[in-house]
């Protein structure tokens, strides 16, 4: 517990205490992962009704200046540039061997580029993004800013606005000016709400105030995303795996895909042309014993991957998972054996998402 | 009901003659969270005291349970396969994982309530 002293806090991080909630370590920082109701209980309540997530201790930033989003465009194979006001994009930061250095989200909005990054990359991304910049574009951190994601079904009558899925705008709620998304990370209708950090706690008490919005931990963030088939950096991505291994090649642009004029683009490109020597797939094993991550992945006594991140899903009620497996194993319904305590656990590659997404389109 | 008997590893134990009945504590059932899978030991399987013979899955982790007592599994709470919640909803109770006959002198490590209780707050 020594090392509790050097985790950072988040603006929340009272609040988090009233709540009654559980803190772990996450990325340096120290994070709420259950509430009281407990994991399965957040988990089902944000596919019900509403959960209110904080996750400000991911990274935001602002990029400004002429060619900002061509500056950008070296680092991702997104299409930065085609990105409309009032609009943003998931995106992959690549390096020279095509490795995926972070999975971001970019938003123009109108006089700037706003960027969110995760937690535990942005040490990496900031300096990485700073580098590339011409002398008239400017990265500007903004660690004042609080994040809070408001996930469910019940969003869009508790918070109207005109957004739609992956709109974004300055909006105003319950007085306090935002900055908004309708985007998330749990595969539900919802918004991502970057706030002034002093103002977090007074926007999160009214969200909470809401009818039916329940607080919600890092643990049902993790089960969501899981069955929405989204992947977590530093589990099912990591520098050496590629937008093409990662089955994350829609998020390249069809112009970045013809120019390549990308980092990495060499490798992404040959391994379009030839395929992937592995693949990220989706992965169901037989009864209801999860399987984690790290787990061994076999096909016929002979090691053709492993899982990255696997647990019990409380919408499916069933054990779900994601991994990477050796291409010829790659299609769906192909039995595997997953090798959980020395026993193979069978369990066949899933089309994802595990559970529909019900984005507002 | 003979008084339940407690590990520091979170097993509880409550004596039927010489026939164990273990399950894991309310303490650990809380830190644990939602029960979703529990992996039983084979019944006739001989086992040491403190050896790890079950796993409980919650949404988040997977935790060992261990043998507080050496002996033989002579049960095993079948219905937990179909319904892992009653290790959250009763866990001395309805929650039971195994039944081991002791072979031999329990172990004199074994806690009482107030020991056990006492060993809980110190954790925290």
């Amino acid at each position: 517990m020594a090392d509790s002293d050097t985790l950072l806090e988040t603006p929340l991080a009272a609040l988090h205490k009233e709540l009654g909630v559980r803190m772990v370590p996450f990325a340096g920082y120290s994070m709420p992962v259950q509430y009281p109701a407990g994991i399965m209980a957040e988990h089902l309540h944000c596919r019900s009704a509403a959960a209110l997530f904080d996750v400000s201790h991911m990274g935001q930033a602002e990029l400004v200046g002429e060619g900002a989003a061509a500056a950008l465009e070296q680092l991702t194979p997104a299409d930065v540039q085609a990105l409309k006001p009032g609009r943003q994009r998931y995106g992959l930061l690549l390096n020279e061997a095509g490795g995926i250095v972070d999975d971001f989200m970019v938003a123009n909005l109108g006089d700037r580029l706003f960027l969110v990054v995760n937690a535990s990359r942005k040490q990496v991304d900031l300096p990485l993004i700073e580098s590339v910049l011409p002398s008239g574009v400017k990265l500007r951190p903004l660690p004042d800013r609080a994040l809070l994601a408001l996930q469910g079904p019940a969003v869009a009558s508790l918070v109207p606005t005109d957004l739609t899925f992956m709109g974004i705008a300055p909006i105003t709620i319950a007085g306090i000016e935002v900055i908004a998304s309708r985007s998330g990370y749990t595969g539900e209708d919802g918004l991502e709400i970057s706030v002034p950090a002093e103002q977090a706690e007074a926007l999160a008490r009214a969200l909470l105030a809401m009818p039916g919005v329940m607080p919600a931990g890092l643990g049902a963030r993790d089960s969501l995303r899981l069955e929405a088939g989204l992947c977590l950096y530093g589990n099912d991505l990591d520098e050496t795996t590629t937008p093409v291994e990662a089955n994350l090649v829609w998020s390249m642009g069809k112009r970045r895909r013809m120019a390549w004029d990308f980092r990495g683009a060499e490798r992404v490109r040959e391994q379009l042309d030839n395929g992937a020597p592995r693949l990220r797939v989706g992965l169901r094993p037989e009864g209801r014993q999860p399987a984690r991550a790290h787990t061994q992945i076999r096909a016929g006594g002979e090691v053709v991957g492993e899982i990255t991140s696997g647990g019990f899903g409380p919408s499916v009620g069933a054990p779900v998972a994601m991994g990477y497996v050796a291409r010829p194993h790659a299609a769906d319904g192909t039995a595997l054996d997953l090798i959980v305590r020395d026993k193979a656990l069978p369990a066949r590659v899933a089309p994802m998402p595990f559970q529909p997404h019900r984005y507002a389109r | 009901m003979t008084e339940l008997k407690f590990t520091k590893d979170h097993e509880w134990l409550r004596m039927e003659g010489q026939v164990a009945v273990i399950g894991i504590t309310d303490h650990a059932q809380t830190a644990l969270g939602d029960v979703v899978f529990v992996d039983l030991p084979e019944v006739g399987r001989e086992v040491t005291a403190g050896e790890a013979i079950a796993v409980v899955e919650s949404v988040k982790a997977a935790s060992d349970v261990y043998a507080p007592i050496t002996g033989r599994v002579v049960e095993v709470n079948e219905a937990l396969t179909d319904d892992p919640s009653k290790v959250n909803a009763e866990p001395t109770g309805a929650g039971w994982f195994f039944k081991i006959e002791a072979s031999g002198a329990l172990p004199d490590d074994l806690l009482d309530a107030d020991a056990y209780n006492a060993f809980v707050d110190s954790l925290a």
